[in-house]
């Protein structure tokens, strides 16, 4: 089975592009099925559903989604093995722009709308900069030339990864994109397998459910803004 | 690559309800087509197949031949592709720059030997051009996404013109937002292109050599102009010629009175 994780800001197109993508493994024979990570709440499971492809749905709710992310996924995979899927997409919504729940030897797409803004590529981080395929969505809503400055913008960040355009209304570009996912190494085991880049560290008085603001409560790993000329309290 | 165009080929796929679509039609470097159908009717579909080079990999199921072959992989998908600029029907930028820095960006993935000196000469060149065609001029540190529609237009045409030196342009509904859509068109039509135009303006299809007509999602019929159109189309450019006239008398807050306005 191969191992496809899919991440992307919320809203840019993941879900639209990977029922296009499906339907054209579906054309190849491949059996897909999907694991959508999300934060508080998601219908997204009821699209992939009403398709026929086999899916869990995972909401972090008080958790930070990433490390409920690399928390699961290995049970997930025996999951879609259990299924005998030929394709796993894990898709990931609801990230930090700090963190990438990409993984060493599973090839990794970062989703990112034409409509993001000029300069979004260069604040996103590892999910744009350590992704193996770029799909940038929604392209039927501008321009060809603002479709070029922002792949362009795009590649500035991240020149070793495909860049490509799909539009998931339509599903023009399915065809490209599918054929690079299917050429995913295939994997037997996630135990032991790194993630590309570290988790964002949370461990403070907040991850544990402190609702009060003020350096009293704060404890644990915690970090100050600088401000020039202004003393700041001490954390206790 | 730019000079090696010597044809474009569509052939047909399926209109939306499944109907084989007939058509084989070639075109070659000069060539000024129209295409025409009423809304709804695949107009912009036809222009995406062309400029995505499709390859029955699309709604329509067409496929497009460049010099009668399909492209090669790297053609389709090539990073700085020059081979076809496409003029959509998108009225507004998104992006979040201003007039100048947009030109500077889209000249520096355009073009791999771009030089900054040229940069000033060339933001003058497609500002310059833009407001040849808007009436209200735009300004080089004016954010895009604070055009009007008309100017927003202007600047896409002239960036489309000057940028995009492409030997296959594709023009969707040049006429909307109110800017001179004869002029428009001279300046992104120079010679020896393959030109294709979506348009319900009778002028500016009357102005193509043939027209491609569309009906539910497929090509039904391709016409080439005969004289009689050429006869009206004169006559439609003088009324027009009246039209626009009254129309810059009015934008200029001028009053039509006097004898200088009876339209014949």
């Amino acid at each position: 089975m191969k191992l496809i994780t899919v991440a992307g800001p919320p809203s840019s197109g993941k879900t639209s592009m990977l029922l296009r993508v499906i339907d054209w493994f579906k054309e190849q024979g491949l059996k897909a099925g999907v694991v959508k990570f999300d934060c508080v709440a998601s219908k997204d499971d009821e699209r992939y559903r009403a398709k026929g492809v086999p899916v869990l749905l995972g909401l972090a709710g008080n958790l930070c989604p990433d490390h409920y992310f690399v928390t699961n996924i290995e049970a997930c995979a025996r999951w879609g093995q259990s299924l005998e899927l030929d394709i796993l997409i894990s898709e990931s919504a609801g990230l930090c722009n700090r963190c990438s729940p990409f993984i060493r030897q599973a090839l990794a797409v970062c989703v990112i709308d034409n409509l993001s803004g000029a300069n979004t590529p260069t604040k996103m981080g590892p999910l744009l900069k350590q992704a193996d395929i770029v799909a940038i969505t929604k392209g039927d809503i501008v321009s060809q030339a603002e479709r070029e400055v922002f792949q362009y913008q795009v590649r500035k960040v991240n020149a070793r990864a495909e860049v490509l355009q799909i539009n998931g209304l339509t599903g023009q570009g399915k065809e490209r994109l599918g054929a690079l996912l299917t050429q995913a190494q295939d994997i037997d085991t996630l135990d032991g397998r790194k993630l590309r880049f570290s988790m964002p560290a949370a461990v403070c008085s907040y991850c544990l459910g402190e609702t009060k603001i003020g350096s009293d409560y704060q404890m644990g790993n915690v970090k100050s803004i600088a401000i020039p000329d202004v003393p700041r309290p001490e954390v206790s | 690559m730019t000079d090696s165009i010597q044809s474009i080929t569509i052939l047909g796929g399926r209109s939306k309800s499944g109907q084989p679509e007939d058509v084989n039609l070639r075109l070659v470097p000069g060539d000024l087509v129209a295409v025409v159908g009423p809304t709804g009717s695949g107009k912009s579909r036809l222009l995406a197949d062309i400029e995505y080079i499709a390859q029955r990999d699309t709604p329509s199921g067409r496929c497009i031949l460049i010099n009668d072959q399909p492209p090669a992989s790297e053609l389709r998908f090539a990073w700085g592709r020059k081979l076809i600029a496409q003029l959509s029907q998108n009225m507004n930028f998104v992006m979040d720059a201003t007039v100048a820095e947009f030109i500077s960006m889209h000249a520096e993935c355009r073009d791999n030997s771009f030089e900054e000196a040229g940069l000033e000469k060339l933001i003058g060149s497609v500002v310059s051009q833009a407001n040849r065609l808007t009436g209200e001029p735009i300004h080089p540190d004016t954010p895009l996404t604070a055009l009007s529609g008309g100017q927003s237009r202007a600047l896409m045409i002239a960036d489309t013109a000057v940028l995009s030196d492409s030997p296959i342009v594709l023009i969707d509904e040049i006429e909307n937002a109110g800017i001179d859509r004869r002029q428009a068109l001279d300046v992104l039509v120079q010679n020896q292109k393959i030109v294709l135009m979506a348009t319900h303006d009778p002028i500016l299809a009357l102005l193509a050599h043939s027209r491609i007509v569309l009906k539910s999602g497929g090509i039904a019929d391709v016409l080439r102009s005969d004289e009689g159109e050429s006869e009206l189309l004169e006559e439609l450019q003088k009324a027009d010629a009246a039209i626009m006239a009254v129309r810059e008398k009015l934008r200029r807050g001028e009053r039509l009175e006097g004898p200088g306005f009876k339209i014949s």
